[in-house]
């Protein structure tokens, strides 16, 4: 009767101040690992460092075709990787958190470096790839490591650009997303606009808003809004319209008057559907961030990439993507987790 | 406990036909009920009778075509605290927990501030302290639907209107959660209106069982249970009770005339 309650009730108190013994049976069970899979570990703990010393080998092997500076910039790349790997191999003995973590993503790191292995065999090994458009990813550390300052700051910059116009977008996108939902005489007038308006990209208005706007950071700040609007709106709306009459009905038997209904009961029983709408407007965001960017504004991310092309540095047109691979990533991941933290009373969710 | 009356006059009620939206089809007609303050009315009928219409239109979530509905001889005009519902399906609202879907009905009217203490109470009287911060996904169909009760009664309603509230419950829980309503209402002399199709359920907990004929529903008959509190469900008064209903809604419809040979 009570089974799903009893079960996590348990999982609570294990972690909270059980035995290390208990937590890590826990932590192994929930990567669905058996405890003979647990007693081969010896060998397997290997396997990262052997890997990380064999990158380092064929790097070393493979050094006299670098230039000296990235050669060696790229052997403390791959030492620290090897430290790392035997620091945390001796660590995992004591540490159950982490050996359960490396036991998850052993094989990801393996194939990892073995990847960079062979970018490395085919670029500065047998130079299979022309130059300057493949370099070698020793070129791309230490493109990354010359132009750091220049890097971070263009990191910042779309970081501020990104946020101001997905907020605003966001906020836009809910309010009228939940008049549309809710009124009818704006359900009438907005679904048309939103209709016609909505499916337009947003970088389509380019043109447009550099004759409108006074700044280019501006015009980019609302384009980035737009983009994030249409689909905000249009699932807020189609949640809010699909709640389930009952709710509503239960919650007018309790006395609710229209705002107890928009806000307790429509909004929050529209919030799945919500998230959907953030994490599709959060994608078109980033779209939009770097066209804009590369086109109008003077700074950023988007900025950098085009600039670095411009001077066929594509060491650098690397070390951009690796930067906003990590950086768009991250803000995926902490949407992914307020989603967590907003819907922990929805049951079989879909985790990042 | 404050308890209200209910009259309803010749009330009718008709929908659009699903197929023609020109022709409406009458779900109601005529029907006349009084309750007296502190009574437990069951509503039986076939399926598709009107009985859960009669219920909305009670709620004030509905609104009659025709004849008029009295609480306390005021005429019904919308929704109100004063008139629980409880529906078949619980309908708790998933994203709050236990505890906060029991105050919802004092949240929703403002008064979680003054009255916030008796929420401990409600669900005291519900069984479910140990419960209060979970959520609805954890909880079984019996616990739901003691939440939902919770969740009605916080508001003392004067009226509490049950639709098939136990109806998807096994048989077991089902007869423990009817002991738990009576216990309610002997405590709180609510009046109540119950829709079932479960005929042992209305004469084991009903004053008076209201029997509907098919659509358009009609009043068929009243039939007063006058079997002594607790009522033994195998006594030959319950059974023939049971017997006298069953062959009334057998017959109930096109062959009417054998019912009173």
């Amino acid at each position: 009767m009570l089974q799903g309650q009893k079960n996590s009730r348990q999982s609570q108190v294990t972690v909270g101040g059980m035995p290390t013994d208990y937590v890590r049976a826990d932590s192994a069970e929930r990567y669905g690992l058996s405890a003979q899979e647990r007693k081969h570990s010896t060998a397997a703990l290997l396997t990262v460092p052997v890997t990380a010393a064999v990158a380092l080998g064929i790097h070393l092997f493979v050094a006299k075709n670098e230039p000296p500076n990235e050669s060696r910039t790229y052997t403390i790349v791959l030492g620290s990787f090897f430290a790392g790997a035997i620091v945390a191999a001796i660590m995992q003995r004591w540490w159950p958190a982490l050996q359960t973590r490396m036991r998850r993503f052993r094989p990801l790191f393996t194939v990892g470096i073995l990847l960079l292995c062979v970018w490395e065999i085919i670029t500065s090994g047998f130079r299979m790839l022309p130059l300057p458009y493949f370099p070698s990813p020793a070129g791309v550390v230490q493109s990354m490591i010359n132009d750091r300052g220049l890097l971070f700051d263009s990191t910042w910059h779309s970081l501020v650009l990104l946020l101001s116009g997905y907020l605003l977008g966001v906020a836009a996108g809910l309010f009228t997303g939940v008049c549309i939902g809710w009124s009818s005489p704006a359900r009438y007038w907005g679904m048309p606009l939103l209709k016609v308006v909505g499916p337009i990209p947003a970088t389509a208005w380019i043109p447009l808003a550099m004759v409108i706007s006074p700044s280019a950071l501006i015009s980019a700040a609302a384009l980035i809004a737009l983009a994030v609007w249409f689909p905000v709106t249009m699932l807020t709306a189609s949640g809010i319209s699909n709640t389930r009459a009952s709710y509503l009905d239960v919650a007018r038997t309790l006395g609710a008057n229209a705002r107890y209904l928009v806000f307790r009961i429509a909004i929050p029983a529209a919030l799945p559907s919500i998230f959907v709408g953030l994490f599709m407007g959060l994608g078109a965001s980033f779209l939009t961030l770097v066209v804009a960017e590369s086109v109008g504004v003077k700074s950023g991310l988007g900025w950098y990439l085009s600039w670095a092309q411009g001077w066929a540095e594509y060491g650098k047109v690397y070390a951009a993507l690796v930067i906003m691979a990590v950086f768009f990533s991250t803000i995926m991941t902490l949407l992914f987790k307020l989603r967590d933290r907003v819907l922990v009373w929805q049951k079989g969710m879909i985790r990042w | 406990m404050v308890a209200s009356s209910l009259r309803l006059r010749d009330v009718g009620k008709s929908f659009p036909a699903p197929d023609q939206a020109l022709t409406r089809r009458p779900v109601l007609e005529t029907i006349s009920i009084s309750l007296e303050a502190g009574e437990l009315v069951s509503l039986v009928g076939p399926s598709g009778c009107g009985k859960s219409t009669l219920l909305r239109l009670i709620a004030g979530l509905d609104f009659p075509d025709s004849g008029e509905l009295l609480v306390d001889e005021e005429p019904i005009s919308g929704p109100s605290a004063e008139r629980g519902l409880v529906f078949q399906d619980p309908n708790l609202f998933p994203w709050l927990t236990v505890r906060r879907n029991i105050e919802a009905g004092l949240a929703a009217r403002g008064l979680l501030q003054q009255k916030g203490s008796e929420v401990k109470e409600f669900m005291r009287l519900v069984a479910l302290e140990a419960f209060a911060d979970v959520y609805p996904h954890h909880l079984s169909g019996g616990m739901a639907q003691r939440v939902a009760l919770a969740r009605a009664l916080i508001n003392h309603p004067k009226v509490l209107l049950l639709d098939e509230p136990l109806g998807a419950l096994d048989a077991f829980t089902r007869m423990r959660m009817q002991d738990e309503v009576l216990r309610l209402w002997q405590n709180r002399r609510t009046t109540m209106l119950l829709v079932t199709h479960d005929i042992d359920e209305a004469i084991y907990m009903s004053d008076r069982i209201i029997i509907l004929t098919q659509r358009p529903g009609t009043i068929e008959q009243i039939i007063p249970i006058a079997l002594d509190r607790p009522r033994d469900r195998s006594s030959s008064g319950f059974l023939s009770l049971r017997s006298e209903i069953l062959e009334l809604l057998h017959f109930a419809g096109n062959r009417r005339s054998r019912v009173t040979a």
